[in-house]
Parts: C-alpha cells; sequence; structure tokens
C-alpha cells in the first residue's frame, strides 16, 4: 500500500487552526478549523462563495491566511510557496501542459523532485496504469477526451506520492453519466492509493457518495462536520437540513421531551411523535425535518397504519423511472414531498391529481431542529 | 444561389484587385523592353543587371544585416513586454508599446530624426536605423506573445507550480515552450518588417547608408525601368516567404495584430 | 497579508521589474523622448543652416503655429488630407466587405487559406505595391491624377480593412440570422437588421487601421500624385529634409498628431458605446 498515515495517533495530517481570509470588505473564509486525518477522502461540500475554494488553495500554498494557521505533519505551512509543499492539486480545468505528452505531464513532477530517469519511467509507467490509460503515453492533452483529460490530472496529481491530493472539483465539466462513472473511479482510487483526497464540490449527492467526512460549509463557515450517514439523517440546522437532499419542514413547538421521543404540537395538523434530541425542553419553537422517503402514501380509506399520518391531496407527482415524487398538500395547507419506489409487479400506479391520500411517518422518523 | 454568386464575384474582384498589379510587375520584370508599356519578348537580362549594381547589392546587404540584428533585439525586447503586458499590465506599458505601431510612420520619423540630430547630434547611419527598427518593431512582437499568452489555460502556471516548479523553472519549462511559437513569428514578422521599411528609414538613414527600399525609392524616382520590376520580385519572393513561414507558426496572432 | 512571504514576495517584485524595465527604458528613449523633443522643438526659431537655432539665440515663442495658423493653404493641406482618408477609408470598407463575407462563408479549413491569400499582397514591399500601380496607370494616362493617388492609397490599406473586419465577422453566431430568417426577415433586412450593426465593431477598428495611415502619408503623394496633390506628409517632409525649417516641420507633426489622437479618440469612443470591444 503506497503512502499509509505515517503521522502518529494523536496528530492529524493537516490541521486548520481559527483561519480567517478577507478580500477587501468581504469575508471569505471565518476562523475556520478542522483536521483531516490520513487516508481519508475528505470533502468541503458547500454553495459557490462559501469559502471551500479560498481554502483549498490556502492548503495548495496559492493563498495565505489573514488570520490562523495549518500544520502539515505538525509543521507550520506558513511562508511555504507551493512548490516546496508536498501538496498537490488536480485542478477544475484540468491544467495539462499542452506540449507535453501525457506521460510527459505525469513524470513532471517527479522531475521537478529530481529522481532519476529510471525512476521516472517506472512510475510513470506504474501511474499509467492505475488510471486505465496504458496505451495513451504518448499522446498529447488535446487529443484526449473529457474523462481522460481527468484521468491524467489525477495521475499527474499522485504520481510524486503527495502528503494530500487536493480536487477542485473536478467532475463539473462531465456528463452525467462519465461523472458517475468517474465517481466510482474515484473512490477506488483513492482506497487503492491511500493518499488523503480533499475534495472540493458544490454537488452534495457527489460528497455523500465519495466521501468519509464532509465539512458542509455555507459563507465561510462550517456549519456542520460529519460522516455522510449522520448529515443525512441529523442534519444540525435548517441549512445543512435543505443543502443536503431534500428535506421536509414542518414547524411545530414540543409539548414534552423525554428520553424515549418528544411531543410536537404542529399549528393546524395536530400532534406528532419524533424522536428524542437532547438538550431540547417543553416549550421550544424549531420544525420536524423529515426526508421524502421517510413519508408513506396510501389512499385516504379508514384504517391508519403509522403513529402520525395526515389527510392531504395530491398536487403534482413526478415519474422518474424507480421512483415517484408525489407533492401533497395536507388539509391545513402545508405542502410535503414523498418518495414512492415503483417496485411493484406490472406497470406503475399512481395517485392521480386530487386524489385524496394519506400521508404517514414512523414515530421515530425525521429529526426535531429548533430554532 | 444566386445572392453566394455575387458575393463569389465580388470577393474573386477584390482578389484580383490585390494581386494584377503585383502580378504586372513580376510579369514585366521579364519583359525584354526599356518600357514597362507593352510586352515585348522573354528575357532575364534585367536580374543579371542586378547582380552588377553594386549600390544595389550593397543595400541589400546592408537591409540584411540591419533586419538580422534590429529582429533579434526587437524579439527579445518585444517578448519581455508582451509577457510584462500580459501578466502584470502595467498601466503605461500599453501605451509605451503599442502607439508606435499605430501612429503613422512619419511621425516617429520625424521625431527620431531630430531626436539624433538635435540631441544626440549623432551623425545618421546603421545605428540610427537600428533603433528606428526595433522601436516600431517592439509593438508587433509584444502584440503576438500576449496573444499567445491570452489563449492559454491560466491554471496551467499554477499547477507547475502546485508540482514543484520554482517560478524559474516554470518560466524554462512551461511558459517558454508555449510562446516558442509565438516567438518565432514575432521574429519573422520584425525581420520582414525591418526589411520592407521605407518611411522611417527615409528620414533616419542619412547621406551615407542606403537599405534596399531607400534604393529602389532612388531608382524609381529616376526612371522606371524593369530592373526595378526584378528587385521587387526578388524581394516580394523572399518576404512572401517569411510571411508564410510565419503563419504557419502563429496563425491567429497574425490576425489579432492586423 | 503577513510578512512571512516577503522572500517570495521580493523575487516576484524583482522578477517583474527585470522583464518590464529593459523595453520600457527602451521604447521611454527611443519613442517618448523624441516624441517630448519634438513638442518642443516647435516652439524653437529655425537654425541658419537648418536644423534648430541655439536655444540662446532664438529663444521659444509660437511662430511656428502662427506661420501654419495665417496661411490658409495649412488648413486646406489638411481638409485635403482629411478628405483623402475618409475616401480612401470609405471605398476600402467597400472593397473589403464582400470579400470578408465570402471568407467568412467557406468552410473552416480553407478560411486560413484565404486569410493568408489576404495577407501575402502585404507582403509586398509598400513601394513596389505603389510601383505597380506607377506601370499601370502610366500607359493608360492616368498617373499624377487625383484618381492615382486615391488607388495607391486604397491599394496599400485594404488588408488592414479586411483582417478586423474578418476577426469580427468570423464570431457571428449564425443562429442569429437563422432566427431572423424565422421571424420574416428578407436577405437584405438580414443584413442590414443583424451582421451589419453586429460588424460595426470590425468597421470601426478597420477604418481607425486606415484612416490614421493615410492621412500621414507622403510617398503614394508624391509618386503617383506628382506635384500637385500635397497632403500634410508631404508638407512635413518637406520642411524636414528640404527646406529644413525643423520648427516648421515639428509643428505640422505636432497638428497631424493631435488629428491622429482625436480620430483615434472618436473610434474608441464610439466602440466603448457599442458595448462591444
Amino acid at each position: 500500500m503506497l503512502n499509509r498515515a505515517t503521522a502518529g495517533p494523536t496528530m492529524a495530517l493537516l490541521e486548520i487552526r481559527n483561519i480567517t481570509r478577507r478580500f477587501g470588505k468581504l469575508e471569505a473564509v471565518k476562523d475556520v478549523s478542522l483536521d483531516i486525518e490520513a487516508g481519508e477522502f475528505f470533502t468541503l461540500l458547500g454553495p459557490s462563495g462559501c469559502g471551500k475554494t479560498t481554502i483549498l488553495r490556502m492548503i495548495a500554498g496559492f493563498d495565505e491566511p489573514d488570520a490562523g494557521a495549518l500544520f502539515l505533519d505538525g509543521q507550520p505551512l506558513a511562508g511555504i510557496p507551493p512548490e516546496r509543499r508536498p501538496v498537490h492539486t488536480v485542478f477544475q480545468s484540468y491544467a495539462l501542459f499542452p506540449h507535453l505528452t501525457v506521460a510527459g505531464n505525469i513524470a513532471f513532477p517527479l522531475e521537478m523532485a529530481g529522481r532519476g530517469r529510471d525512476e521516472i519511467r517506472r512510475r510513470t509507467g506504474e501511474t499509467l496504469a492505475l488510471v486505465h490509460l496504458e496505451d495513451k503515453g504518448d499522446a498529447f492533452p488535446h487529443e484526449l477526451s473529457g474523462g481522460q483529460k481527468q484521468r491524467v490530472a489525477l495521475a499527474r496529481g499522485l504520481v510524486n506520492k503527495p502528503r494530500l491530493l487536493l480536487l477542485d472539483e473536478p467532475l463539473g465539466a462531465l456528463d452525467a453519466k462519465l461523472r458517475e462513472r468517474m465517481q466510482g473511479e474515484l473512490i477506488a482510487l483513492q482506497r487503492e492509493v491511500g493518499v488523503t483526497f480533499v475534495f472540493v464540490t458544490h454537488a452534495q449527492q457527489e460528497a455523500l457518495a465519495l466521501s468519509h467526512r464532509i465539512a458542509v460549509m455555507n459563507e465561510g463557515r462550517i456549519e456542520q462536520l460529519d460522516v455522510p450517514e449522520v448529515l443525512y439523517s441529523a442534519p444540525r440546522n435548517r441549512f445543512v437540513a435543505d443543502f443536503i437532499g431534500t428535506i421536509n419542514l414542518i414547524a411545530a413547538d414540543v409539548v414534552e421531551a423525554t428520553r424515549h421521543g418528544l411531543r410536537l404540537a404542529a399549528p393546524g395538523l395536530g400532534e406528532i411523535a419524533a424522536p428524542p434530541v437532547a438538550a431540547v425542553a417543553a416549550g421550544s419553537h424549531g420544525a420536524l425535518a423529515l426526508r421524502p422517503e421517510h413519508l408513506r402514501i396510501a389512499a385516504d380509506t379508514g384504517r391508519a397504519g403509522l403513529k402520525n399520518h395526515f389527510a392531504g391531496t395530491v398536487g403534482e407527482y413526478l415519474f422518474l423511472g424507480d421512483v415517484t415524487v408525489y407533492k401533497v398538500r395536507l388539509d391545513n395547507g402545508l405542502l410535503l414531498e414523498a418518495l414512492a419506489t415503483n417496485a411493484g409487479p406490472g406497470r406503475a400506479s399512481f395517485h392521480e391529481i386530487g386524489a385524496r391520500v394519506r400521508v404517514e411517518w414512523r414515530h421515530d422518523a425525521g429529526v426535531f431542529l429548533e430554532h | 444561389m444566386r445572392r453566394g454568386f455575387w458575393l463569389w464575384a465580388a470577393a474573386l474582384a477584390t482578389y484580383a484587385f490585390l494581386y494584377v498589379p503585383l502580378a504586372v510587375v513580376v510579369l514585366f520584370s521579364f519583359n525584354d523592353s526599356e518600357l514597362n508599356a507593352s510586352w515585348v519578348g522573354f528575357t532575364t537580362r534585367w536580374y543579371g543587371k542586378l547582380l552588377g549594381d553594386a549600390d544595389l547589392l550593397q543595400a541589400a546587404a546592408n537591409s540584411l544585416l540591419i533586419a538580422i540584428v534590429s529582429s533579434t533585439i526587437a524579439t527579445i525586447l518585444g517578448t519581455m513586454a508582451g509577457i510584462a503586458l500580459h501578466r502584470w499590465r502595467p498601466r503605461f506599458l500599453p501605451f509605451l508599446v503599442l502607439t508606435p505601431v499605430a501612429m503613422p510612420e512619419i511621425l516617429l520619423g520625424v521625431s527620431l530624426l531630430l531626436f539624433f540630430r538635435q540631441v544626440l547630434d549623432l551623425t545618421l547611419g546603421l545605428f540610427s536605423i537600428l533603433a528606428a527598427h526595433i522601436t516600431f518593431s517592439i509593438g508587433f512582437v509584444a502584440i503576438i506573445i500576449r496573444a499567445r499568452l491570452a489563449g492559454m489555460d491560466e491554471s496551467i502556471f499554477e499547477a507547475a507550480r502546485d508540482l514543484g516548479a520554482t517560478p524559474w523553472r516554470t518560466f524554462v519549462r512551461v511558459t517558454f515552450p508555449l510562446i516558442l511559437p509565438g516567438i518565432v513569428a514575432g521574429f519573422l514578422m520584425s525581420f520582414t518588417l525591418s526589411i520592407d521599411d521605407f518611411v522611417i528609414t527615409f528620414f533616419v538613414a542619412g547621406v551615407g547608408v542606403t537599405t534596399l527600399p531607400l534604393q529602389i525609392y532612388s531608382m524609381i524616382k529616376v526612371a522606371v525601368t524593369p530592373e526595378v520590376n526584378a528587385i521587387s520580385t526578388l524581394l516580394m519572393a523572399l518576404t512572401l516567404t517569411l510571411i508564410a513561414l510565419a503563419s504557419r507558426f502563429a496563425p491567429d496572432a497574425l490576425r489579432k495584430s492586423a | 497579508m503577513p510578512g512571512s512571504s516577503s522572500n517570495t514576495e521580493r523575487a516576484g517584485r524583482l522578477t517583474r521589474w527585470l522583464v518590464t524595465a529593459p523595453p520600457a527604458a527602451f521604447l521611454v528613449v527611443f519613442f517618448l523622448l523624441p516624441a517630448l523633443i519634438m513638442a518642443a522643438a516647435s516652439f524653437r526659431e529655425p537654425g541658419e543652416f537648418g536644423g534648430l537655432a541655439p536655444l540662446a539665440a532664438g529663444g521659444m515663442n509660437l511662430d511656428a503655429y502662427r506661420f501654419i495658423v495665417d496661411d490658409p493653404i495649412y488648413a486646406w493641406i489638411l481638409a485635403k488630407s482629411f478628405a483623402v482618408a475618409g475616401l480612401t477609408t470609405l471605398i476600402c470598407l467597400l472593397l473589403a466587405y464582400p470579400l470578408a463575407m465570402r471568407i467568412v462563408r467557406s468552410p473552416r479549413r480553407r478560411r486560413d487559406l484565404l486569410v493568408l491569400l489576404v495577407i501575402l499582397p502585404f507582403a509586398s514591399n509598400f513601394l513596389i505595391r505603389i510601383y505597380a500601380w506607377m506601370i499601370i496607370l502610366g500607359p493608360l494616362g492616368l498617373l499624377y491624377s487625383p484618381v492615382a493617388v486615391l488607388a495607391g492609397m486604397v491599394y496599400v490599406h485594404l488588408p488592414f480593412m479586411i483582417l478586423p473586419l474578418y476577426t469580427n465577422l468570423e464570431k457571428h453566431d449564425p443562429a442569429l440570422l437563422e432566427a431572423a430568417q424565422d421571424l420574416g426577415a428578407g436577405r437584405w433586412a438580414r443584413f442590414w437588421r443583424v451582421t451589419w450593426p453586429l460588424s460595426l465593431p470590425g468597421v470601426l477598428s478597420g477604418s481607425a487601421l486606415v484612416f490614421i495611415p493615410v492621412l500621414g502619408m507622403f510617398a503614394v503623394p508624391e509618386l503617383l500624385g506628382g506635384t500637385g496633390d500635397l497632403l500634410i506628409g508631404n508638407l512635413i517632409k518637406e520642411q524636414f529634409l528640404d527646406n529644413r525649417d525643423w520648427p516648421l516641420g515639428a509643428a505640422l507633426s505636432l497638428v497631424l498628431t493631435a488629428a491622429v489622437l482625436a480620430v483615434a479618440g472618436l473610434s474608441a469612443a464610439l466602440t466603448r458605446n457599442r458595448g462591444q470591444a
């Protein structure tokens, strides 16, 4: 295995401590701290302008923080120019050298590091094989497809075995199918090579699929840093809940809070049972966040199945092939989005527009977010 | 498509307008007659006469020497200017570099004449011609280099540094190879401009030195003989080759420089 | 920014200086300085045997300018130069436009060749191009006439109009014309309402590249126009080389410079107004 973490058990590979970066009056990065562990696939996720690319550039050395510091393997990075940092970047536009062949591009960092000719040839060959481009060594960048260029950029960044590989929205220029395939290849590559990846993207589904851990950023701050499953099922605030996937938010007040669960009162709807949340007391205002797949839709006939159930009318539905998304307007006016799989035998059947349906969910589904 | 026809006809007419006069010059250089009036017969004696014309040969040698020296220096300075214009955009530089290209040549010529004679009290000759040629060529080279740099993905230079290259090595291994075609095109452009220049050279050459265009000018003023056609044809062949070569190296840069 | 990266910053600033200074210095000495000196020279007295009189003897005055302003012939010649420049620009435009359009309509691969064919005549020495017209117009008896001067001016400057026009027309989105046709515009309307307005920046740019050099030309009027059709360029040449009245020549040069700046400024303003450069 290449390059498993050499940092000690108590020291993270990259430590970012309270960094702030200002451009004129705009604070692009506000007092951000985080640790990146060796060997992990770490993602900075957020909308454009949230500061994720600025942080990436500061790690690479193209920018310096106005306050705070970065440490790699315990050593401060301040003042060290990009060419001397053991950190390489995969640029959004790939930035392949047009006058060098694929092999020449990949060999470049090795030449800069002063490696011998034989070693360069060997390692270039190995890395070419790693990204499945063995027969493209003598081609020039302009002869390659988008996906191939991407792989060359990856190979070039990895061949020198950097401590960190930074990826700045590398899949942005690819079409949907290719993007999906490259995501799979990226995961496999990272697991195989073991290099620590720091990935920047605004595509939340991509982040969820690829990462060990994700830092969700907004306006220069980290909103939540967690593993994907936790971010998805237990968002800490409305921004994270809304940014990751689709979310339904039902305004409610806490009537009773025990360690077994919460009893919520939603205006116009009635009582809702919700899973327990620590540090929330009766009388708190907030909203219950529910993922569409937690909601079940059934025709509004007699017997209810789950604890929480409310009646409504189907506003519209979108057939997406594997699932159908229903937008249901509850009787109090609230619009909920529910997901129904089309796994039944034969053709999918739909609740038509205007049909009366019952929307229901389990007593332990969703998470209450306090305002 | 009837409309297509008229457009083609107009285009062809313009091409004819461009080429027929030059074709006439070339044709009559082989005309066996003192006058450029009507075709008498085929001969190459005018070319022979050129070889015996010592003044003309000296002028040609001067032109060549001046062109080589001035283009070399202009290419070096112009490349630096082009890089500076692209990378740092200093406020005063575009004015300094591009105005000599844009303004009427006569202004540059007379101001240099004034400068050399009045201020430096320099005898006009090779040096003054060299300085003049370099001055207007720098701009052309800079334009070509700047166009070449502008067409490149900026992140390449950052990528080089990211992968371990110091700024100097970035220039040597990435920037320079990529602008090299532009440098070659710039050199060829300067060379052509220098060989062909008439107006500015006219003012700064003084009495001692002639260049090919100046010599052609005196020949024209004296008499219109086929000897002039012959030297013109040769000169055209030379510059034609140079421009064709230059366009191979930097095709869009030439268009942008116009 | 914290001072820790000052070494790289200093190296960066040194590089910038090293690269910018040599060409800048050369141009200051051989372009800017002469220009300023010429401006100063226009206020001096002519020397006894030509050139400039020493400062002590002659002092500075506005004699040269007064001379120009007093004698109406200078205004007349300036006006004539503008007229010739304007006419040349117009004729160049009429000849260049169809050609540029034709090249743009050709398949991509042939375009570079066609453009090269436009540039190649430009490769011939400018005197040769004038000479060609001398031998064509001579037998026709049209030599030493305004027609000859115009023909020469147009011939020498035509490529300067063709190239910017072509560069502009090449960038036009063909979908725009299709949309116009779809919405009911006929051939002439499509040209006049879509192609022509979009091509204006190229037209302006080409016009400036023709108008300005023509203003300063002296060789064409001299060789093709004989002694009759003097333009301002000829006057300047006369003063500097024949009469050796350098202050007058300098003053005339400044007048020409002012005219050129006015035209360039107008062209830049018009291009800026259109919002597409």
